[in-house]
């Protein structure tokens, strides 16, 4: 009998297989994690049948513990430096090397199927281990990396017999322009979805003549720059059924028997629905894309400076149905104006600026994205670099768009107050946050008060990243910061006149949260110590970039740059010589 | 949250609803304007003398602290340059400025025109005070599509004036986070957007300069420099064909300049004739590629070096040039500004 005494009902009796099946429908992370913790019987089922993890910061665990807990392991996701490296604030080599755990899990019995990579250092060395480790491997994702050669990937395309996805994402990778390409075997033909849109060499076009030719299902394919575009139209011949299209070289001559023969590939990709590219070209080639742009739902022509107001509206015009859109500030706020009348599915906006040395190209303004905010309702992620921004525009943006769970704002020029009024940016911003209840990530920008940290603590209550730069008049803007976002996961600040005061006061909040960064703020070592002594479980960095010996001596000292995440596992073991671990 | 607040003392419930459901927020934001206007004068107060290096802005603002009864002037200001096409609120266009100033970087260039900027409004209180109305009217003017919704922050406007405005209050603790330079990693774009602007991708310096093929017809790289005979490709706008030059034909620009004037010629000729049915007069062609070098003629020559830059002819001397020029370019004179030369890792321009 196994149902038991039906007084004392327990959830156990259930045989494990049926909760496992059960479990098999949570697939957030986040839901799988609050499972694993009702109790040790849930803890034990879902760790055997976890498939699937994401480890935010590589150095809070270590690859040991995480092959201890979840011996089904199949797909792992890891991110290594903090997110301003992305801005040259962290110097190379700080960290994030993915090799030691490839290692691991290759000694191990793991079954890895998936990697996926985010700001790692990831070596040639690594990428072999990896594609001989792993007969089932089948989808490799790297994003913003940087460490390897074409030879890594050919050692990837060689042995990975199985391989669906090579996914290249804005790496650095020091392109030899060997034939990794060919490096593919004839009976590769699995797959799904290949990108190398970052490569900067030259490829063997035959090869990926051939690798389309053979690889029937794939859906996904980003090309290079060195891509031309006869061989665009190729490659379209060969692969109609593409989902996901990225050109390379997008110039030509629009008289020519080329274009046509493209213009006539294109109409036969019914099933695009996800365009970029065109790194390089030239207004007059765009109406080749004509045809596919009524289906299009996401559109990123970010990389093709080369286009200016007029020719993108014209194009846009085309694609009513997109719901994102990346793109240039040539656009200006006549285009969003067009984007805003065209795209009424548009969930996602990011205006990229093309002019960062002020030669004085377009730009957009406030403007632009109240036009967005009031054609698309459905606007609820935004990345938008302008010249400038007003209370005003922000407040009506707020009302408008109230879905907002990404909202990132980048005036151009440093704490710049609003031109109308003359003001910080506080109300507008304040707007902004008590309109979304949903806000999951905010990055400010402007002149702002510690007002706008008042706002942010008491209405952004999903609050999970928070970027800050320039902002704030003293420790009483992070304390609004850290007392009231309680599901503050990321917090970044730069250049801010945040101190000891507000780091200390709560030392217990950084357990709650995956990573803390601050330079150029008002925070001394001494500070930086008096946490790393209260919190042994957390890792407090001090990057030092200038000389050592003055430095270790005086606490009173500020810190350039301090970097604090919670960890498991203690101090990192490969920190260089210029981190210091307190 | 309610902790913090309270030991502030500030008005914390005043802040609340900033977006009411029926506009009282309009109301409650002059009272926490009143409210907090002792708050901000205590701010005031801290504003100690500025320290070395200070923001343009940020002295200006100061200024603009005092002079409160100007504000409504400022904002009048304002509102006339928006509906005048924001043309100043705009960075200066490449016109403005020599060639050679592409090579200032970002930071000073936002600088200098915040500069322009905040000076401007303190030489315009002369003008005649311009009311809020016209600050109202000006907003419906520029942003016609949402009109309606900014009818809420045009009731909001003319009740926030009615109280002197309190312009921003930066900090004097901010003087450190000042810099008078280019701000390392300031905007945060990733390294891989940064030089879309002049139009190429992000090399960087340590790779090996890579070959990028070209589908414009014809282009194919550069040939090497050897000891006799420097052949490199020459294209000008608006001919599909290009040509090449033996650089070491010549000894001296002019003489060049002279050669690209006739290479070019016939292709440009024969062009005309197939598209405008041979009707050309032969000597508007001639005058056309003249003044080459000078600026004066309707075309200019560039080259690129062996850096990937894209130069003007004529700066260095000539043997310097031979041993850096890879590839020649005649550029239309309009679409010159339109360039930024000079700086790093041009992309080539399809023909």
């Amino acid at each position: 009998m196994f149902w038991g005494n039906r007084k004392t009902l327990k959830m156990n009796y259930f045989p494990d297989e049926v909760l496992e099946h059960v479990f098999d429908f949570i697939s957030s992370h986040k839901d799988r994690n609050s499972v694993s913790l009702v109790c040790k019987s849930w803890y034990k089922i879902e760790r055997y049948s976890r498939q699937r993890v994401f480890i935010g910061n590589c150095y809070s665990i270590s690859p040991e513990r995480l092959i201890a807990r979840f011996p089904g392991l199949k797909s792992l996701t890891l991110k290594g430096m903090p997110h301003f490296a992305d801005f040259n604030l962290v110097p190379h080599d700080w960290g994030g090397f993915v090799y030691p755990w490839i290692k691991a899990l290759a000694k191990s019995r793991i079954g890895l199927e998936e990697l996926r990579l985010k700001r790692m250092v990831v070596s040639d060395e690594s990428l072999e281990l990896l594609s001989k480790s792993f007969l089932n491997f089948k989808s490799l994702v790297l994003v913003s990396c940087e460490g390897f050669t074409t030879d890594g990937l050919a050692a990837i395309a060689a042995n990975c017999r199985f391989l669906r996805e090579l996914d290249l994402q804005e790496n650095e990778v020091d392109d030899h322009r060997g034939h990794w390409l060919s490096s593919f075997p004839e009976s590769c033909t699995s797959l799904v979805s290949l990108n190398f849109a970052c490569l900067k060499g030259e490829i063997n076009l035959g090869a990926i003549e051939r690798l389309v030719a053979r690889s029937p299902n794939l859906k996904s394919l980003r090309l290079n720059r060195a891509v031309p575009f006869d061989t665009l139209q190729k490659l379209l011949m060969q692969a109609p059924q593409l989902v996901d299209l990225g050109t390379g070289n997008f110039v030509h001559d629009p008289s020519s028997e080329a274009y046509n023969k493209l213009k006539s590939a294109i109409q036969r990709c019914k099933s695009i629905r996800s365009l970029s590219g065109f790194l390089e070209v030239a207004p007059h080639c765009m109406s080749a894309i004509y045809p596919i742009c009524a289906n299009l739902t996401f559109l990123n022509l970010s990389y093709a400076p080369g286009l200016h107001g007029n020719d993108l509206t014209k194009l846009i015009q085309h694609c009513r149905k997109l719901q994102r859109l990346w793109i240039l500030d040539c656009i200006g706020d006549k285009g969003l104006g067009v984007v805003a009348s065209t795209c009424k599915e548009l969930q996602e906006l990011r205006v990229f600026p093309s002019d960062l040395i002020g030669a004085g190209n377009a730009a957009v303004t406030e403007e632009g994205l109240v036009h967005i905010s009031a054609g698309c309702p459905k606007l609820n992620s935004l990345l938008y670099f302008c010249q400038q921004m007003t209370n005003a525009a922000l407040i009506t943006v707020a009302k408008n768009c109230p879905n907002f769970i990404r909202f990132r704002l980048c005036i151009l020029d440093p704490q710049k107050p609003d031109p109308v009024t003359n003001q910080a940016l506080d109300e507008g911003f304040g707007a902004i946050v008590q309109s979304c209840k949903g806000l999951k990530r905010l990055s400010l920008s402007g002149l702002l008060t510690d007002q706008v940290f008042l706002y942010i603590g008491m209405y952004a209550e999903q609050l999970e990243m928070l970027s800050i730069a320039f902002a704030g008049d003293s420790d009483k803007g992070m304390l609004y910061v850290l007392n009231g976002c309680k599901k503050l996961r990321k917090l970044e600040i730069r250049d801010c006149p945040f101190g000891n005061e507000a780091l200390l006061e709560d030392v217990g909040k950084y357990e709650t949260m995956r990573s803390l960064w601050m330079s150029s703020c008002e925070v001394t070592l001494g500070g930086c110590k008096t946490l790393a002594e209260k919190m042994p479980s957390l890792s407090v960095e001090i990057i030092n970039e200038i000389e050592q010996m003055e430095f270790s001596l005086d606490d009173m000292q500020k810190v350039e740059k301090m970097y604090l995440y919670r960890t498991l596992v203690g101090h990192r073991k490969d920190a260089p010589e210029f981190v210091w671990i307190l | 949250m309610e902790s913090g607040c309270s030991k502030n003392g500030e008005a914390c419930p005043q802040f609340l609803d900033l977006i009411p459901q029926q506009r009282d927020w309009h109301v409650k934001r002059e009272d926490e304007r009143r409210h907090g206007s002792s708050e901000e004068k205590k701010l005031e107060l801290r504003l100690g003398p500025p320290g070395e290096d200070n923001w343009s802005i940020k002295e200006a603002t100061k200024n603009n602290t005092r002079e409160r009864d100007e504000s409504l002037l400022l904002l009048g200001y304002f509102s006339s340059m928006k509906s005048n096409g924001k043309q100043t609120h705009k960075l200066p266009t490449p016109e403005d400025h020599p060639v050679g100033s592409a090579l200032s970087t970002p930071w000073t260039k936002i600088h200098q025109h915040n500069h322009q900027q905040q000076t401007q409004p303190q030489s315009f209180l002369q003008f005649p005070s311009t009311s809020p109305q016209s600050l109202l009217v000006a907003a419906k003017e520029s942003s016609q599509p949402c009109c309606t919704k900014a009818v809420d922050f045009q009731n909001a406007e003319k009740k926030a004036f009615s109280p002197p405005a309190n312009t921003a209050v930066p900090s004097n603790s901010s003087q450190k986070r000042t810099a008078p330079g280019p701000v390392v990693g300031w905007p945060p774009v990733r390294s891989f957007r940064k030089n879309l602007a002049s139009g190429s991708s992000s090399k960087p310096a340590s790779e090996t300069p890579s070959v990028v093929p070209h589908k414009v017809a014809n282009e194919k790289p550069a040939t090497q420099p050897s000891g006799k005979g420097l052949l490199v490709k020459i294209n000008m706008d608006g001919v599909p064909i290009g040509r090449k030059v033996d650089l070491r034909a010549y000894d001296s620009y002019e003489k060049l300049s002279t050669a690209v004037d006739e290479l070019f010629r016939g292709l440009l000729a024969a062009q005309r004739d197939s598209f405008a049915g041979g009707t050309e007069n032969k000597q508007e062609e001639e005058k056309v590629v003249m003044g080459l070098l000078d600026g004066s003629g309707e075309y200019t020559l560039v080259y690129e070096d062996n850096e990937g830059d894209r130069m003007l002819v004529g700066d260095v001397p000539w043997h310097m040039f031979v041993s850096t020029v890879k590839r020649l370019r005649v550029l239309k004179r309009s679409e010159l500004s339109a360039l930024s030369l000079g700086s790093s890792k041009q992309r080539k321009i399809p023909a």
